[in-house]
């Protein structure tokens, strides 16, 4: 049995369910954004599945799914970076990265 | 093909294997080490799907960068009051549930949809024959006269460039 677009598919939407999970029900910051981290890596794997099966003609040669990967990794790159910068500036304030514990927008 | 199938059962299993030790290990150092491995196998499932630059920047970016600054991260800052370092919630049960249906509705999306791609392809035999991933994905990205991705391209830099101010500003010492 050859490989189909559902292989990849569903391998996509099992790792985002993981990240998803990490993301919701971790309390240390920086697992959370490890949950997010794994989330855009499995729309990464999505993406580049449907443009490796994409045969419509004027778009498979322009390679779209995996320009939007490329674009997403950069995002993700700066997402990364401000994040984990906002997490050492909370634990500066808090001394703690425990998201249960950091309810300063809480009123 | 018989090569490329079991190649991908390899990389999906050691994925979702490295995925679920990053969200249900004790010690988040070790929850990294795991996300490295998670990066590293979805390179190996982008080379499959002819994919060489993107599996290159992701090793690069993700297992090179990303990783590095998230110890860094871990170097800094510590969780209190925790017996563990990478502790889960009171109601981890329900974020189970939710992402298990989240899932599960993404699944059917999948298994009911109809798809405007088909299902069985040769990615490789859309390319002209002369052209490799690399340099289709330069032309696409840097020529401004055919049709490419020129202004996004140059959005990306503007949004790194802030990420770069905007780290610096929001971790400096007041």
């Amino acid at each position: 049995m050859g490989l189909t677009l559902y292989h990849f598919l569903i391998l996509g939407a099992v790792l985002f369910c993981i990240g998803l999970y990490g993301a919701i029900a971790k309390r240390n910051a920086i697992a959370v954004l490890m949950g997010i981290e794994i989330m855009l890596n499995a729309v990464n794997v999505t993406l580049v599945g449907f443009s490796f099966f994409n045969t419509v003609k004027p778009y498979a040669t322009y390679l779209t799914g995996q320009i939007f990967a490329i674009f997403i990794i950069t995002v993700a790159a700066a997402e990364a970076a401000v994040a984990l910068a906002m997490v050492i500036a909370i634990y500066r304030k808090r001394n703690t990265v425990d998201v249960s514990e950091i309810n300063m927008m809480k009123w | 093909m018989i090569l490329a199938t079991i190649l991908f059962w390899v990389f999906a299993v050691i994925l979702v294997g490295a995925a679920l030790l990053v969200v249900g290990l004790r010690n988040i150092v070790h929850s990294a080490i795991a996300l490295v491995l998670v990066f590293a196998m979805a390179a190996g499932v982008y080379l499959l799907l002819d994919a060489e630059f993107i599996a290159i920047v992701q090793i690069l970016i993700y297992a090179g960068a990303v990783t590095i600054l998230i110890l860094f991260a871990l170097m800094l800052t510590r969780i209190t009051g925790q017996p563990t370092t990478n502790p889960s919630n009171r109601l981890w049960p329900v974020a189970f549930i939710i992402s298990a249906l989240v899932g599960l509705c993404i699944v059917l999306a999948i298994m009911l949809s109809p798809h405007a791609v088909s299902d069985v392809s040769n990615g490789a035999s859309q390319l002209p024959a002369n052209i490799n991933n690399v340099a289709r994905i330069g032309q696409l990205l840097y020529s401004p006269s055919a049709y490419s991705y020129v202004l996004p391209f140059e959005i990306a830099s503007v949004v790194l460039l802030v990420a770069i101010i905007g780290a610096i500003v929001i971790a400096r010492e007041e």
